[in-house]
């Protein structure tokens, strides 16, 4: 089954994860934004064959978000971040 | 029909030892065609046979990267109903359904459709008023649906679980007779085959790598067995919708998640009906062979690895023995997965794209097979027409831009239901 | 049949001492310890054991171990009946119970043989082509028939009494059967001191070498192999256990039999066990199997792999035949023939080849087997057993009959390299064994043996050590010292040649798929059809679709269709977990029944349950749904306590709702972000309801949140969406604002909710805990207060669901009980009662709150009459999305409220609305999400959603609900039915 290295808890089963979705998207800053823009960031995924960034949270554990680099042709991971802590490489 | 299927075909080529012909021709790419369908799967072949059968368009390619029937039409578990609530859903799967009940004879290819009914058991009022609002609706709609009490699931169904001890007591279902199973690859090979016999070219081993483009319209595809020109172009990939969606340059909105199947060891005939449990998303039928065939949840997170998580074997079998508990002792022969398009509403997109003669049918989710021949003979239509079929305008690609979504189960936004 | 013994009376590998007696098709029978129900019954005699799937044709013993396609039976009875079970691998056990199936009315005499002459027109995918006269839906009639001719065993509908049991384990290095290479693999890689578990599917460790001769090298050296092993203290050896599935992250799903001994259910003795295995690395050493030859009728009882019958031999002490034929394109064969000499039975060996290995060819002399070179099978005579064979001598320019009663074959060997391929690796062809082996393997996974398509002993020997040691290396714990890699036997000889297209003759049949009745005829018919990918191959054919998974038939079907299409491509369909067919219950284990899903309780459940409360399921959580002092049924008590809350004053247990501590300087900011509405100024001491949206503007959650003090804040959430709001509110703080300083924390179970509600609410707070100032004054409307009573913390919260004046109490969970019970003593005077969900649900239908069935998704804020509580003066998060034009749309189905206008009659939720008179079709203008019986307006009402919603008011609609051909009228009106203006809220 799939591991995510958690951060703080260390490798951990996915079962004990909620996945959160694509994480590459933007948000856009609150209260500012347009219709498409946000429409953009809920509805339209890149949807890649290959390197997806993507949220998982630690719900059993630490309850932390994370932001997770994972080869969807091949279900390895190449990195496990604290959301907060994040950084695109 | 050049080489009709009949009993007395069956026993004239066991008499004479003559051997049948190729059911669909193994046809070399042609230099341009009118249409051209990337995907052959259920949903694009049948497109192809109704281009041919009821729109006269003949000039159509069918573009299979593997074999055809290679995805979902051949990994699902079977189930076809039209128990459907929604406008435009109602109408379009009860069309679907009329279709089934007839594609047997329309293809001359047997595809089993074995109308046994389906029940969704509620488990408790609340569920049961929203089964009830669904099969009111349907009545309404002329599709006929009973709405059983506990006793009288208990009588149609009296080997599921009715003991103290269910976590989930069964409250109550909605039955659809007309409901039942068909044999999938049966439905791939019955439209290739009817589809051949109009003149349609069905090429598999044939993988699009990009599109032909004149500024914003598609002119053709570029494929690994050479360049193909089309006069329109659909997309017809579950599961690989977002691939082939960007060669074009087009994003959608489309996550592409992993959807596990199962089977047990045949048995003599033990379930009648199709059981969809209620407590979780979970169902069940007896293949005609005598294997159980059930299906659950998706496994919760993007994938194209086409193999499933333990996690999510254990759970569907756990599910498996809380509806029915004799099935603990039936051994699971295999399970598989197949790759679905999943979309924010769970309904899936038919219709025109931002390129001009580019065409989209993807998004599917969880319904693509019952789908398949209201799906072909819909985007036929809309393909020969340039302009969508009544029965598919609510299934808009840009419909979240207007905040017309189409959630028929009202699971909201999935990727956070897990 | 002979009931004679065909056992040896020495040799073999069974306790002579210990018999065991079972039972098969109604006879007792008696076999040795260490017989599979197989060898058992072939030393009795018995060689006919089951009937094929398609033309009930008779079958024996192909195999001897997890191949076997024909030996299928239906073992145990009552609730312990387990259908399609292969005798080659269950171990004999005393009291066994075994049948054979799919044969009517048995299998010595099937009456539905029949159909064998009907078989011209049963070819493959017959079904495809008729049975769909005279008429559309014609299928249905002809598909009974179908359905009970086809499955195999019978299975009961009586719940399992065994039990099951999962577990979770973990490795450095797990090694996949324990042959010689795995035995050698596992002891080096446990030699630096890794923990490695060895995993067998047999109960005799030992693979190929427990088909050696008793008393040969080769079993000293099999014990020799399991001493070292077992004299490594690091390795865990695990018989009885089979791999199913090699899973992402190193995870191998293991099943663990116990049935071979009685499993008593009462004593908590699991049946069988599935184990969760993580590892570091993993070695396959998962040997080969042999493949049958295609000749016609080759299914005969009688016919059988050669390997099978020289494990019958040598492992069981029993000879399979008095008179046997060898049939091969290969030597492995060979040493059939030379035991089944040695063992003084009289031997033909039909060879496709004109040489064989040398050795072999000398032995063969001294044995004095009378061998024929380019010589193969044409046909296996006889009818219920094997009588002969009828063979091509001489490259076919001679035939020739031998008699035999047991005609052993091998067309070579197929790697068992499933297990490989799960992680989504494919095989490639090998020409050498005209066969498939792994190309790559993943990272930390290695291979020994005949696995990776080396077939001779002394090859597999370096290959263990080696993988032994690069496996150890990977897991970080490297072996100390390696066994030695010098063979100590005679090595396994492995010349081969392919068998290419069989000879046929007309009116017999060569089973490609014994247990699937697929010819190679039926391989020729799809190739003529364009069924030749090797998926279609197999959906067309249904080849390798049975419980055996085609470990005997895909490579002979992808080799003749290779032959059919002059290609050599090289593909093979995918292997499919699990490797052996695995019960669904030992998936499952013990999460059956109540246990199915974890159940949670209030702290107060234990009294609702002593005190007639009748529980319901709200998702994960048990409620208390009535109580028995108010009636017998939910329909009958739900209004009785509704009255006490209207008239008097009840108490109902909210403890499943979500409550979440917020505190931090930003607090405020962060709670005025999320909810629609403004919460920047709630004041310390005050509560307010909010609303809280998606992005998509979709209605996430609504509920209550109380500012205690600066900076410091209790949320309150629906039930059902506790666990969406706690991960969305961090999601928000960890990802898109994590400059906001704030921290939010799961109290709900820390705190025990009851809502204390009705117009007597005040007295009987007063009562039960005197001295508390709970005036209006003190604690009006929508506020909160933070107190401690005699030692025990208290949030009081005054707000109300029922428009009552009403109370939530929130003490610590282990004084719930306290609390509750002194509620109901102290306050009793007043006619306090316990009230539950149902009366809830009831009481805020009256006052138009929506819930449940209205916030289902679907339904936007401006759907539920809510719109204008959204700021227009601060952003929210659903602001943009919002406003997209159809969710703006002025004919949006909105709440309504409606009444009965029939006495006789009732609303239901489900029901569709329509407008007076309209006909009633379609998808109507709306539906009724929830009903009540009003108490205070003594008729039935109703929340639902309503084309244009409260434009409406005032009109009638029918209620259609067709399900019970019902048409009710009723009223739109405002769903505020009751005290409109608030004033019992605020007394």
């Amino acid at each position: 089954m799939l591991i995510i290295p958690c951060p703080h808890c260390g490798a951990r089963d996915y079962t004990e994860f909620r996945y959160g979705g694509d994480a590459s998207r933007p948000r856009p800053a609150h209260g500012t934004g347009t219709v498409n823009e946000w429409h953009d960031y809920v509805f339209v995924f890149d949807n890649p064959k290959g390197i997806h960034r993507e949220y998982w949270q630690h719900v059993q554990g630490c309850r932390q978000w994370l932001v997770v680099e994972r080869n969807t042709a091949t279900n390895e991971l190449s990195r496990a971040q604290l959301a907060r802590e994040a950084t695109r490489t | 029909m050049k080489h009709r299927y009949s009993a007395a075909a069956l026993a004239r080529h066991a008499l004479t030892g003559k051997p049948w012909p190729r059911a669909w021709r193994a046809a070399p790419p042609k230099t341009d065609y009118d249409v051209v369908i990337i995907g052959g799967g259920g949903h694009g072949l049948a497109t192809a046979y109704y281009l041919a059968a009821n729109h006269g368009i003949k000039r159509v390619a069918v573009l299979e990267r593997s074999y055809i029937g290679s995805g979902n039409v051949g990994r699902n578990t079977t189930i076809v109903r039209s128990n459907y609530m929604m406008p435009g859903n109602t109408e379009f799967f009860e069309h679907s359904m009329k279709l089934w009940e007839g594609l047997s004879h329309e293809l001359n290819f047997n595809v089993m459709l074995s109308q046994r009914g389906q029940c969704v058991l509620a488990h408790g009022p609340s569920q049961f008023d929203v089964l009830a609002r669904r099969g009111n609706i349907m009545r309404l709609n002329g599709i006929e649906a009973e709405l059983l009490e506990r006793n009288e699931v208990k009588a149609l169904l009296p080997y599921l679980d009715y003991s103290a001890e269910s976590r989930f007591p069964i409250y109550g279902g909605l039955l659809q007779r007309r409901a039942g199973t068909a044999r999938h690859d049966a439905v791939a090979w019955g439209y290739a085959r009817a589809a051949d016999d109009h003149g349609v070219d069905i090429i598999e081993n044939c993988e699009v790598i990009g599109f032909e483009r004149d500024q914003d319209r598609i002119t053709g595809v570029r494929t690994t067995r050479g360049t193909i020109g089309a006069g329109r172009t659909l997309i017809s990939v579950a599961g690989h919708s977002s691939q082939v969606a960007a060669m074009a340059g087009l994003r959608l909105p489309v996550e592409s998640h992993l959807l596990q199947a199962f089977v047990t060891e045949a048995i003599k005939p033990l379930v009648d009906h199709v059981i969809s449990f209620g407590a979780e998303l979970f169902y069940l039928s007896q293949s005609d062979k005598g294997g159980l065939v059930f299906g659950g949840h998706i496994d919760g997170f993007n994938t194209y690895t086409q193999r499933g998580q333990f996690h999510k074997v254990q759970n569907v079998a756990e599910c498996a023995v809380a509806v029915m508990p004799s099935i603990s002792r039936l051994r699971l022969l295999r399970h598989w997965a197949g790759i679905q398009d999943m979309t924010p509403d769970g309904s899936p997109f038919m219709g025109r794209t931002p390129l001009a003669n580019l065409w989209l049918n993807g998004g599917w989710c969880y319904q693509g097979f019952k789908a398949t021949p209201a799906a072909g003979w819909c985007m036929a239509h809309t393909v020969a027409h340039g302009e969508e079929h009544p029965l598919v305008r609510h299934l808009a690609l840009d419909r979240f831009r207007s905040g017309n979504g189409y959630d028929e189960y009202a699971h909201g936004n999935w990727t956070y239901k897990q | 049949m002979s009931g004679a013994s065909h056992r040896l009376p020495t040799g073999g590998r069974v306790q002579r001492g210990e018999t065991i007696e079972f039972e098969f098709e109604g006879r007792r029978l008696a076999g040795l310890r260490g017989d599979t129900l197989a060898s058992a019954l072939l030393a009795n005699g018995v060689t006919l054991v089951g009937r094929s799937f398609k033309y009930h044709r008779p079958r024996g013993f192909l195999a001897a171990g997890v191949e076997e396609p024909n030996a299928l039976m239906t073992l145990g009875n009552g609730a312990r009946t387990t259908p399609n079970v292969q005798a080659t691998v269950t171990e004999l056990r005393s009291g066994l119970i075994a049948r054979c199936q799919n044969a009517w009315p048995s299998v010595n005499f099937d009456l539905k043989a029949v159909l064998g002459g009907f078989a011209p027109l049963l070819g493959a995918g017959f079904y495809y082509k008729t049975f769909m006269g005279p008429r559309r839906g014609s299928w249905m009639f002809y598909e009974p028939f179908i359905r009970r001719a086809a499955g195999l065993g019978r299975a009961q509908h009586k719940s399992d009494p065994d039990r099951y049991e999962t577990r979770h384990a973990h490795a450095d290095v797990l090694v996949i059967g324990a042959g010689p290479a795995g035995l050698a693999a596992a002891a080096a890689a446990a030699s630096g001191g890794a923990h490695v578990v060895l995993v067998e599917q047999d109960f005799v460790p030992g693979g190929s070498l427990l088909g050696t001769p008793a008393t040969s090298a080769h079993e000293k050296w099999r014990l020799k192999l399991v001493a070292a092993a077992q004299a490594q203290p690091t390795l865990e050896l695990l018989l009885r256990t089979t791999a199913l599935g090699v899973y992402d992250g190193n995870m191998v799903a293991l099943l663990e039999r116990h049935d071979h001994a009685s499993c008593d259910a009462s004593r908590g003795e699991a049946r069988e066990v599935v184990v969760t295995l993580r590892t570091r690395s993993i070695i396959y050493a998962t040997g080969a199997l042999e493949q049958p030859l295609l000749f016609g009728d080759n299914d005969r009882p009688g016919v059988m792999l050669a390997s099978a019958a020289r494990t019958y031999l040598n492992r069981y002490a029993v000879a399979a035949g008095r008179r046997a034929v060898v049939a091969t394109n290969n030597d492995s064969a060979w040493h059939t023939a030379l035991d089944l000499a040695a063992a003084g039975i009289p031997v033909t060996l039909l060879d496709q080849r004109t040489t064989a290995d040398a050795a072999l060819r000398e032995g063969a002399a001294k044995a004095g087997i009378n061998i024929h070179w380019q010589a193969r099978p044409l046909r296996a005579l006889g009818g219920k057993a094997v009588t002969g064979v009828l063979a091509a001598l001489e490259s076919g320019g001679r035939e020739q009959r031998f008699d035999c009663d047991l005609l052993c074959m091998s067309g070579g060997w197929m790697p068992a390299a499933h297990l490989t391929t799960h992680t989504g690796r494919k095989l490639i062809h090998s020409v050498g064994i005209d066969a498939f082996m792994p190309a790559g393997l993943d990272a930390g996974h290695f291979m020994a043996g005949a696995v990776s398509g080396h077939f001779a002993l002394s090859a597999a020997l370096i290959e263990a050590v080696t993988a032994g040691a690069a496996a150890a290396a990977w897991a970080g714990r490297p072996a100390a010292s390696l066994p030695p890699t010098h063979l100590p036997v005679p090595d396994q000889a492995c010349g081969f040649e392919p068998a290419g297209a069989p000879p046929l003759r007309a009116g017999s049949k060569a089973f490609v798929d014994f247990q699937n009745d697929v010819t190679l005829n039926d391989l020729i018919a799809a190739h003529d059809e364009g069924y030749e990918s090797v998926e279609h191959l197999k959906r067309y054919t249904t080849l390798g679709m049975g419980t055996d998974q085609g470990k005997t038939s895909n490579i002979n079907a992808i080799r003749q269709m290779n032959l059919l299409r002059s290609t050599s491509a090289a593909e093979t369909t995918t292997f499919r977990p699990p490797y052996v067919p695995v019960s669904v219950g030992a998936l499952v284990g013990r999460a059956i029944g109540r246990h199915f899903r974890p159940i949670r309780r209030s702290p107060l459940h234990d009294w609702h349950v002593a005190n007639g409360g009748v529980l319901i399921e709200a998702g994960p959580w048990l409620r208390a749904w009535y109580y028995r002092w108010a009636g017998n049924s939910a329909a009958e008590a739900y209004r009785q306590e509704m009255r006490v809350v209207r008239t008097a004053v009840g108490v109902a247990d909210v403890s499943s709702l979500g409550k979440i501590d917020i505190q931090g300087p930003d607090a405020a900011e962060f709670l005025n972000r999320i909810y629609v509405n403004g919460f920047a100024a709630l004041a310390p001491g005050k509560a307010r309801y909010g609303v809280m949206l998606n992005d998509d503007a979709s209605v996430l959650d609504d509920g209550t949140t109380a500012c205690l003090a600066p900076h410091r804040y209790f949320m309150t959430t629906t039930t059902a969406q506790a666990g969406e709001v706690m991960s969305w509110l961090e999601f928000l703080l960890q990802t898109a604002w994590t400059d906001l300083a704030v921290q939010v924390v799961s109290v709900t179970d820390q705190w025990v909710g009851m809502s204390l509600a009705g117009p007597k609410a005040r007295v009987a707070l007063e009562l039960a805990l005197p001295g508390i100032d709970c005036s209006d004054a003190s604690v009006p409307y929508m506020s909160v207060r933070e107190l401690e009573y005699e030692g025990m913390p208290l949030r009081l919260l005054r707000l109300s669901f029922s428009g009552e004046l009403a109370y939530e109490l929130y003490v610590p969970a282990d004084h719930g009980v306290a609390l509750w019970e002194r509620l109901l003593a102290r306050a009793a005077p007043l006619g306090i009662k316990p009230y539950g969900l149902e009366a809830l649900a009831s009481l805020r239908i009256e006052k138009g709150h929506v819930a449940g069935l209205e916030l289902d998704h679907r339904n936007t804020l401006d759907d539920l009459g809510l719109g204008k509580m959204a700021s227009r003066d601060k952003p929210y998060i659903g602001r943009e999305l919002r406003g997209r034009p159809e969710l703006q749309a002025p004919e949006r189905w909105s709440l309504v409220g409606l009444e009965c206008l029939e006495a006789a009659q009732r609303l239901r939720g489900g029901a569709i609305l329509f407008a007076d008179g309209e006909p009633q079709v379609g998808h109507g203008r709306g539906y009724i999400t929830s009903v009540t019986w009003s108490t205070e307006l003594d008729k039935y009402i109703a929340l639902g959603l309503y084309q244009g919603g409260l434009k409406h008011v005032g009109e009638t609609v029918n209620c259609a609900y067709p399900l019970k051909n019902e048409s009710v009228r009723a009223r739109l009106v405002s769903p505020l039915f009751i005290d409109k203006e608030g004033a019992r809220l605020r007394v």
